[in-house]
């Protein structure tokens, strides 16, 4: 009876989990699964272990207490009785921001960098090659560094600026003045820059502590659904072309189409700017220590944008050379064939078809400069390395959730980015057939 | 009459004329480079005083530069004396007095040779990696590394003892590179139990168990994987490997220490700084980096579906964080994870974390090392019925890896820089840690450019030699498959 | 392969080798060194000088309490710490006390778990402006822009000062001193503010000191003193009163120089108790008799060391103010051998 119920079986012996191809894999991979669980317990483990060897627990309800410090630069309204989690969120902006612009002026940086290394002018090449090469082989923390000491001790004292008795009296102006008609001024503290008001606001809301505001929704949707309207007028054009091969004439609709509206919103909004001044008394002398009025966009977070942007600018240059390096040289005397100029040459053939070796690198140094943001604070720019990782963390002594918020939230950021431009991406890959 | 006479055809050559002026010489030359169109005029003309502006604001502050000084207020009274009040000028006293910290630190004076000779040996051992080409310029290589090195000692004050038997180590290792370059494998194989010893000292005899240990797990390995396979060969020879380290090793190497007291003075790694401890962290995590690596992205490649998903987690999740905040994990939070009361060097957290760090980059690049080969390459191994770790020994990592090291130099180059941010956790980088020491003293008060300037050549000079031989490299490998 | 398997095994054997005991007195002796915490650099209280020796205020202090557990005051391992990791590095056993120009805040002592065990400077937060501002007084500030290094407790000294006051002002936030320095001398700021001891080092560095003010408001109480773990009394008590030594030595005219001859001529009962002629209190926290007489030979009494390092005779020109012995009118008192 026995022999009926193990003949068809026997194939299978222990010793296949090692040695046969089909079980190995498996056996392999369970093996592994079990080590990481057991590493995994045993981080846990030695986690609760500590906490309650220190007496600490993890609690994120520090994120809700009151913060007590001030941060320069706030993108949304932010004082030092706010929370935690307020200021959290206000150094992401600034993260944010740096990341934003850094990118778009390191993207500039790079393009004209590499496109212009290729150059056949022999000191703009050779001065493009040692932008790339010096900023490539020397740190950011540096360049970073450097930057911000350089605006601060080229760019006038805000005391310069300043009018007194004496000035007045013997007619001499002041060390410096401002730009374009009294309304910017650039100090070693920061750019000052006139603050659009409005008289009649549409008001708003605030919801989950992001402010939205009506005016600007409506401003923005307004220029947005303008520009759209003007591109249908230029595609409308384009369709007359084709029919009756006479262009007609577009420029001032679209010119009209894009302004009006929007500045007619702007004047029934009552737009006003508030402009940078000093506190003037009766004789006409310049009071205070600063200017009042209007914004100031204080240097660190400028020369954070322009340091990494040089320093990102130069890797992006690099890629755009090989990029550019990379199209076959057929192709542009093809277009110097056709009696294209060279700039048209390197904007209409070109360019379009580097920028599909260029765009996977480029997604890399984006993700780069994001994560460089960081070192902001060897500036004191309170990102949210200087929020969250600097003050909150020192204050609090809660590192371990501090680190960990922070870890998660530049995991996230990264992502993002990666996702977005690997879906750009996607659209400039070449499309086989 | 003849007709010659009447002879239209000019029998004499007229002397040649100079070409016109604008289409010769440095004239041409500019015309050509410089001023070919208009935009390209201006191009020059803004170059040219872009390049003026930068010469005509810092030249004065360097030609006013003070050499001699005791402290930054001498400094001051000197350029006053010299150009003038109100001049500005460097104050270069400052290096004169502390370059040995923005070089090494606080490793002890009397052991500055140490890091030296271990430089200088580390570029030997990287010759089988680095120099390929020509033997003739392979020798030079060597042979200026050599007395580079030597001048080194020379200069940092090495004793008779040790520079002599440096001399006598380089000439070795010369010969043996002149006549059977192959056998310098070797150095690259001992060379960081050999780096270890020299910078941290101590008795010679814990490197040697160290090796000891790895010899036999070389030995276990060689005869067992033959009958059980690759892997599990691998598993049992690590084992037999740390039953030696860490129960046999000391009792065998304790009582040869008392015997035969070989050492060098140990120096703590809290004493490493500067540029010392930017290169033992960035060499140390890049070359650790290369195992790890190597087996993320292989796993990254696998079939096998949980180990490609934990290799993808672990690259993506450690290339999504900026560095600080592995840095402060290291520094903050790696106690919360380890065994209560538990605690060890500052220097070496940093290391096992910046090694995680750099081994998500090295995976990416040797990655592209092995995307880059021809799928056929891996079929003609199946073909041939290799299994899979042999098919990567024998076949594809050699290839991979090759074209694979201008990828991992350009990261190592990356690295480096970023070790600047070690200070942020308190370790004595030559950007910001040492700087901070050296001004906090109050001679040195209120120096602010000259250190910075310093560190920044000295990378420079670094990165930029390293940049440049990996592109030799990149156009010396490209012994490609097109 | 070879490097991690080798750094592997080094993490092992430093594993082993760092398991601390509960006793941080034991551990020392064991180790036969001080790790203590110091600042990565700050004038004259902790800054390593050409040869890479710690100098300074804060370091004395390291010197003289392994001189009293260890009977050698150069065997003490300095690690730099910022002021992010500072105190995880005591709370995780890294170092032994923390010497670092950290203030005694409630919550530090409480929530943190640590325990600060004396107060060797008194300091407090104040401001320095130019002359030519013509400011005399921090409430005339409204409107300035001001340098502050982040990451302090200044930073919320100065929200809370301009808040009382009603006054608004604009931070510049800055890494570390010398930027704050650079920032504040090139006019990026009215205002400097940090701890007057760093105003008082700062001013006596620049180019021309009589163009700039120390505004006579101290907007803060900065207790600044060594700390060490909360839990371990032994080692707490060891640390306080190897201070308190220094400060009895003073107030008792004990010197380095003349530290020998008043051990053999003294007749008053305490200096006796204290130098272990008499009674045996090192025993009372596990040392030997002759602790305080080490610790104290070791860089002075407090007022040398005080003058050595940030005193008047030095560039920093500190007075001692608040840092004056009870019986000049300061706070630095001694509480009785007995």
């Amino acid at each position: 009876m026995t022999s009926a119920t193990e003949a068809p079986k026997a194939s299978f012996r222990l010793g296949m989990l090692i040695y046969d191809t089909r079980y190995r894999s498996i056996t392999i991979q369970v093996i592994a699964l079990v080590l990481l669980a057991v590493v995994l317990w045993w981080l846990r483990d030695n986690l609760v272990t500590n906490l309650a060897d220190k007496g600490k627990d993890i609690n994120f309800s520090f994120l809700w207490t009151r913060a007590g410090y001030d941060i320069d630069q706030q993108l949304i309204s932010y004082t030092n009785d706010d929370t935690h989690s307020r200021a959290l969120f206000i150094g992401l902006l600034n993260t944010l921001a740096v990341a934003f612009f850094g990118c778009i002026l390191a993207t500039i940086i790079g393009v004209f960098a590499g496109v212009l290394r290729l150059s056949k002018n022999w000191i703009v090449a050779r001065l493009m090659t040692v932008y790339v090469e010096v900023f490539r082989n020397v740190p950011l923390l540096l360049w970073i560094i450097l930057a911000y000491t350089v605006f601060t001790e080229i760019m006038p004292q805000v005391n310069d600026f300043k009018v007194t008795q004496a000035m007045i009296d013997s007619g001499t102006p002041a060390a410096a003045s401002m730009l374009f008609d009294n309304t910017v001024a650039i100090s070693n503290r920061g750019t000052s820059v006139p603050y659009p008001l409005l008289t009649h606001p549409l008001g708003g809301f605030e919801f989950l502590g992001i402010p939205f505001n009506f005016s600007f929704i409506a401003v923005v949707g307004l220029f947005v659904a303008s520009i759209f309207a003007s591109r249908g007028v230029t595609r409308r054009a384009k369709a007359v072309q084709e029919a009756t091969g006479i262009r007609p004439v577009t420029w001032w609709k679209n010119l009209a189409l894009i302004v009006l509206p929007t500045t007619l919103l702007f004047y029934a909004l009552g737009l006003h700017w508030d402009v940078p001044h000093f506190n003037i008394d009766e004789n006409g002398v310049w009071k205070g220590f600063n200017f009042v009025g209007g914004i100031s966009i204080a240097h660190n977070f400028t020369a954070l944008v322009i340091a990494l942007s040089l320093y990102t600018g130069a890797y992006i240059a690099e890629a755009v050379r090989a990029g550019i390096m990379a199209v076959s040289r057929g192709q542009s005397e093809a277009a110097a064939a056709l009696g294209l100029r060279q700039g048209r040459i390197m904007s209409l053939v070109v360019l379009p078809q580097a920028l599909r070796v260029i765009v996977p690198p480029l997604i890399s140094q984006y993700l780069n400069l994001t994560k460089n943001t960081t070192l902001g604070i060897a500036v004191g720019y309170l990102d949210l390395k200087g929020t969250l990782g600097g003050i909150t963390m020192n204050q609090t002594g809660r590192e371990l959730e501090c680190m960990l918020l922070m870890m998660m939230i530049y995991l996230i950021l990264s992502l993002l980015i990666s996702a977005m431009m690997n879906v750009y991406n996607a659209t400039t890959k070449l499309k086989e057939r | 009459m003849t007709q010659s006479s009447m002879s239209f055809v000019r029998d004499k050559m007229l002397t040649q004329q100079k070409p016109p002026v604008s289409e010769v010489g440095a004239v041409r030359w500019v015309r050509e480079n410089l001023f070919s169109s208009p935009l390209n005029g201006f191009l020059t003309l803004i170059s040219l005083y872009v390049v003026y502006w930068i010469i005509a604001s810092s030249l004065p502050w360097f030609l006013n530069g003070v050499w001699t000084a005791n402290s930054l207020g001498e400094c001051r009274q000197i350029i006053e004396a010299n150009a003038g009040p109100g001049a500005e000028g460097a104050c270069w006293a400052i290096l004169r007095e502390r370059w040995h910290q923005f070089l090494f630190g606080f490793y002890p004076m009397d052991a500055y040779w140490r890091p030296v000779l271990a430089f200088g040996l580390m570029l030997m051992a990287l010759a089988p990696a680095l120099y390929y080409g020509l033997r003739r310029v392979n020798m030079l290589m060597l042979g200026t590394v050599s007395v580079l090195t030597l001048l080194g000692m020379l200069g940092v004050g090495t004793d008779g003892f040790h520079l002599l038997l440096s001399v006598v180590v380089f000439a070795a290792l010369f010969a043996v590179a002149a006549l059977m370059p192959k056998k310098l494998l070797w150095l690259t194989l001992v060379y960081p139990l050999v780096g270890f010893y020299l910078l941290w000292g101590g008795s010679v005899w814990g490197p040697v168990g160290v090796a000891i240990g790895f010899g036999l797990l070389v030995v276990v390995w060689n005869k067992l994987q033959s009958r059980l396979g690759a892997v599990v060969a691998g598993g049992i020879a690590v084992a037999v490997a740390l039953i030696w380290w860490l129960q046999v090793q000391p009792m065998v190497t304790t009582p040869l220490a008392h015997m035969m007291p070989i050492r060098l003075m140990s120096v703590d790694s809290d004493q490493f700084g500067g540029f010392l401890l930017s290169f033992v962290i960035g060499v140390t995590a890049v070359s650790a980096s290369l195992p790890m690596g190597l087996l993320l992205a292989l796993g990254r490649r696998s079939d096998m579906v949980f180990i490609k998903s934990v290799s993808v987690v672990f690259i993506e999740f450690i290339r999504g964080v900026p560095l600080i905040t592995m840095l402060f994990t290291a520094s903050l939070l790696l106690n919360y994870f380890l065994p209560p009361r538990s605690n060890f060097d500052l220097i070496l957290r940093v290391i096992i974390l910046v090694t995680f760090f750099a081994a998500a980059y090295i995976a990416e690049v040797i990655r592209g090392g092995l995307a880059a080969l021809p799928k056929g390459q891996s079929e003609a191994a199946d073909a041939l019925g290799l299994d899979y770790w042999q098919a990567q020994r024998f076949i594809i990592l050699p290839q991979a890896l090759k074209i694979s090291i201008p990828g991992i130099v350009s990261s190592f180059i990356g690295l480096f820089k970023d070790t600047t941010l070690v200070a942020l956790v308190g370790l004595a980088d030559p950007l910001q840690g040492i700087t901070k020491m050296v001004r906090a003293d109050i001679n040195w008060k209120g120096v602010y450019w000259e250190p910075l300037l310093f560190v920044g050549v000295i990378f420079f000079i670094f990165c930029f030699g390293m940049s440049r031989y990996s592109m030799y490299l990149e156009r010396k490998l490209k012994t490609d498959h097109r | 392969m070879k490097k991690s398997v080798f750094l592997g095994t080094l993490v092992a054997t430093s594993l082993l080798a760092g398991f601390a005991s509960a006793s941080t007195l034991d551990d020392v002796k064991a180790r036969g060194e001080l790790i203590c915490g110091s600042n990565t650099g700050l004038t004259g209280f902790g800054a390593p000088d050409a040869t890479g020796q710690y100098m300074g205020f804060d370091a004395d202090l390291c010197k003289a309490v392994a001189a009293a557990v260890l009977g050698d005051a150069s065997k003490v391992k300095y690690v730099p710490t910022t002021g992010e990791t500072r105190f995880t590095a005591l709370a995780s056993g890294e170092v032994d006390m923390l010497v670092r120009n950290s203030t005694w805040t409630f919550s530090r002592d409480n929530d943190l778990k640590l325990d600060f065990v004396a107060v060797n400077y008194y300091d407090g937060q104040g401001f320095m402006v130019r002359k030519d501002l013509g400011v005399s007084s921090a409430k005339e500030l409204d409107g300035a822009t001001i340098c502050i290094q982040t990451g302090t407790t200044t930073e919320l000294n100065l929200a809370d000062f301009f808040k009382t006051n009603n006054i608004n002002y604009t931070p510049v936030t800055i890494q570390d001193d010398a930027e704050g320095q650079r920032q504040f001398l090139a006019g990026a700021c009215d205002a400097y503010t940090t701890d007057a001891s760093g105003l008082a080092a700062l001013r006596a560095t620049l180019p021309s000191p009589a163009d700039y003010v120390v505004l006579p408001e101290i907007i803060s109480k900065e207790p600044l003193g060594p700390v060490v773990r909360h839990g371990d009394n032994q080692w707490g008590d060891i640390v306080r009163w190897t201070y308190y030594a220094l400060v009895a030595a003073e107030e008792k005219g004990i010197t380095k120089a003349n530290i020998e001859e008043v051990a053999a001529s003294t007749n008053d009962p305490e200096v006796k108790r204290m130098l272990g002629l008499e009674g045996d209190l090192g025993a009372m926290m596990g040392l030997d008799k002759e602790w305080a007489k080490r610790a104290i030979a070791a860089n002075g009494n407090y007022g040398e060391i005080f003058e050595a390092n940030i005193g008047a005779s030095t560039p920093i020109g500190l007075a001692r103010g608040l840092n004056a012995q009870w019986t000049q009118g300061g706070l630095q008192y001694a509480p009785p051998f007995r």
